[in-house]
């Protein structure tokens, strides 16, 4: 029995080596994708930073329909800043919409703009966070006269969405630029899942739960089967 | 008529007693159900397996109060039923934890069985007398794999969308009514609104009933016959006065109290998946599945989820090339059946209908094959107890070899489900095609070698070590 366990444990390890092994078989991915500085992720401040850029530089093309104004608040913003950042004529408890016309829209950038309420998940990949695609993407634009707008991007080459930050990037240094870019990653890294920071204090609290019952049963197992010869 | 019951108990529990069994059940099914004591490790996975049932059904109760299935887009221009997961993960009080034990308990379900099979393989837990056992639990993974499969549908994002388109698409393969049956299924000739509600009332209620059902029968059947073990010994056959098996221990407390160990450990890994990495990378949800499908734009690469990726290796490996494998084979077969000691008539027919196989093969489209390779490959397990000549039940008394072929076994459908996952390329297509004919190989050809080598003797009792 010793034996067999243990070569089937070498077999599920060899095979899962062969899994987790990127790469192996896998072809050569595209750009690298810049790491989105991982303090930030965490920073309220960074947050409320990137949602204050999101409403004057994104909204007017992309909403974040899946979340309200209002929960705004969970990254520490108050009422008044909530309101100041809304646009007018909205009220905190409507979903964060974008006033652009989707058939308009298509018209215009042959797609309609997506909606970026989880777009810090479906980025991911193997190589990389869909915070960090996010990142690079902004920070990866090119002036290309072949392209409709203008513009080209490294990260996601065709790109139909011009330069937006253009105006940004070119009033600050490359370092307060990034740190703008960093700080609009970490907010849609927040509303791609709210609930991310109490899901791991929970989480944290019912490991320490359940190490406890492991350990009892673990115990309660021990003293029922003493008796079995 | 009913008979005289022999009511021992009094007060409440004798008043149900005499209208229902109520003690007679749990003496039957707990605290008399004789177990043998040497289970090991891999004896957690039934019970764990009823466990993740008891979640899925649980948080699927929940899930339906909030989730929509509608395939029409919002205001915003995103899916009803996308925009709906969304909400359940923002905004219904602990949505996100009952989405995520039930996207978790989707996979662990599969974790779970796929570990309580392999113990049934190498115990021989499948051989007479627990024949049904084993057939009821093969029904269960089929159950499971539609359950899981029009369960992806839901979420509404582009694997999900794309998922179903492939396989829905599958079955326009199917000589002559292909083409009508893919719409019958889908109801309609793209995956639309029709579909998502038909995989919704199937993933909801159709394939549950038949599930619980099935895990019932494959319970009953269980406790008629009495659990196998790893010795493959037969604890009925030495009995005490009272007829009660020597190697056996009352179900309840003794594992009852092991279970509760086995689930105690259980929920500690399924829990650092929901809390802490509830996408496992990419594998248990996968990251293309966050863009809300779009019947206008493929995916690159569509990638089924992890627990469909063997077979889905195994579908992509039928090219032409494999259907002269599978010409092959049956020439092969042909050439058995020559050669056997039958009655010629018997004999004649037999190899006219594999010749007329063979032609088949090389007719119908190999996409067709695909998919008779795909479904082949999980009702082949069925006829499990019927391939399995060896003169022992355990792997432990077998000829060191046959442990050895039993290993090549799970590492080859290790890798032929990472091949799964990945776009296909030139090695592990010719990968694939080995890999494919050597799990049917292991089954089709085990009435033969498993005849063969040296056999351990069995011992009359189990092999037991007091804790």
């Amino acid at each position: 029995m010793k034996k067999l366990f243990t070569s089937f444990l070498t077999a599920t390890a060899t095979s899962l080596a062969l899994i987790a092994a990127p790469g192996v078989f896998a072809a050569g991915g595209p750009v690298a994708l810049d790491a989105t500085p991982a303090q930030k992720l965490s920073d309220r401040a960074a947050m409320q930073n990137g949602a204050k850029t999101f409403m004057s530089y994104c909204l007017g093309c992309h909403g974040l329909s899946a979340m309200r104004y209002s929960r705004l608040a969970d990254i520490g913003m108050t009422e008044e800043q909530i309101k100041a950042v809304m646009p007018p004529g909205a009220k905190p408890g409507d979903y964060i919409r974008t006033s652009l016309n989707r058939t308009e829209a298509k018209d215009w950038f042959g797609a309609a703009p997506p909606d970026l309420s989880v777009t810090a998940r479906s980025r991911s990949s193997h190589s990389g966070a869909g915070t960090d695609w996010i990142y690079t993407f902004l920070k990866t634009y090119y002036e290309d006269a072949s392209r409709p707008t203008g513009w080209n991007n490294k990260t996601y080459v065709g790109v139909g969405m011009p330069h937006v930050l253009w105006d940004a990037q070119k009033s600050k240094s490359p370092a307060e630029f990034d740190s703008m870019v960093g700080d609009l990653a970490a907010f849609l890294n927040y509303v791609s899942e709210p609930a991310q920071f109490s899901r791991k204090t929970i989480g944290a609290v019912v490991m320490v739960f359940l190490a406890i019952f492991f350990v009892l049963a673990w115990r309660l197992n021990k003293v029922y089967w003493k008796n079995i010869k | 008529m009913a008979s005289e019951n022999n009511v021992t108990t009094t007060g409440l529990l004798g008043w149900i007693d005499t209208r229902f069994p109520l003690t007679k059940l749990y003496k039957e099914h707990l605290s008399e159900y004789y177990a043998p004591k040497n289970f090991n490790f891999f004896y957690f996975f039934g019970s764990l397996a009823m466990v993740v049932l008891a979640l899925q059904i649980i948080t699927g109760i929940f899930l339906t109060m909030h989730y929509k299935p509608d395939a029409s887009l919002n205001a915003a221009g995103v899916p009803v039923a996308f925009a709906s997961v969304e909400y359940i993960m923002r905004e219904v009080p602990f949505g996100w934890l009952i989405r995520y034990m039930h996207s978790t308990g989707a996979s662990a379900f599969f974790v779970v069985v796929y570990l309580h099979m392999w113990r049934g393989l190498i115990y021989g837990s499948y051989r007479s007398p627990r024949e049904l056992i084993w057939i009821f639990g093969c029904a269960i993974f089929l159950c499971l794999m539609a359950e899981a499969f029009f369960g992806y549908l839901l979420p509404w994002g582009q694997m999900s969308y794309w998922g179903a388109q492939v396989i829905v698409n599958l079955f326009s393969a199917v000589p002559l009514i292909g083409p009508d049956l893919s719409v019958w299924i889908r109801g309609d000739f793209v995956v639309g609104d029709a579909t998502l509600n038909r995989f919704f009332a199937f993933h909801v209620i159709a394939i549950p009933l038949v599930l619980v059902g099935l895990v019932a029968a494959h319970i009953i059947a269980l406790h008629e016959v009495g659990s196998n073990n790893p010795d493959g010994v037969e604890i009925k056959k030495n009995k005490n006065a009272d007829g009660i098996p020597l190697d056996g221990i009352p179900f309840h407390p003794y594992y009852s109290v092991h279970d509760i160990l086995g689930i105690a450990g259980f929920l500690i890994l399924f829990c650092a998946v929901v809390f802490f990495a509830p996408e496992l990378g990419g594998y248990f949800l996968e990251f293309n599945n966050f863009i809300p499908a779009d019947p206008l734009v493929t995916p690159p690469h569509i990638a089924p989820v992890w627990y469909f990726t063997p077979f889905y290796s195994m579908l992509r490996a039928v090219t032409d090339l494999f259907t002269w494998v599978m010409v092959a084979s049956a020439g092969l077969g042909a050439l058995a059946v020559l050669r056997a000691r039958w009655p010629m008539i018997i004999k004649g027919g037999a190899i006219a209908a594999l010749l007329v196989l063979a032609i088949t093969f090389r007719v119908f489209d190999a996409k067709f094959w695909g998919v008779v390779i795909m479904g082949g490959a999980v009702v082949i397990l069925f006829f499990l107890p019927w391939l399995d000549h060896s003169p022992v039940k355990s792997i432990r008394y077998r000829p060191n070899w046959h442990k050895a072929l039993y290993m090549v076994f799970l590492v080859n459908f290790f890798i032929l489900g990472y091949l799964g996952v990945l776009p296909p390329f030139p090695f592990g297509q010719a990968y694939s095609l080995v890999g494919t004919v050597f799990y049917f190989a292991f089954f089709a050809l085990m009435p033969i070698w498993s005849r063969i080598g040296d056999f351990k003797p069995v011992p009359e009792r189990v092999t037991f070590k007091p804790h």
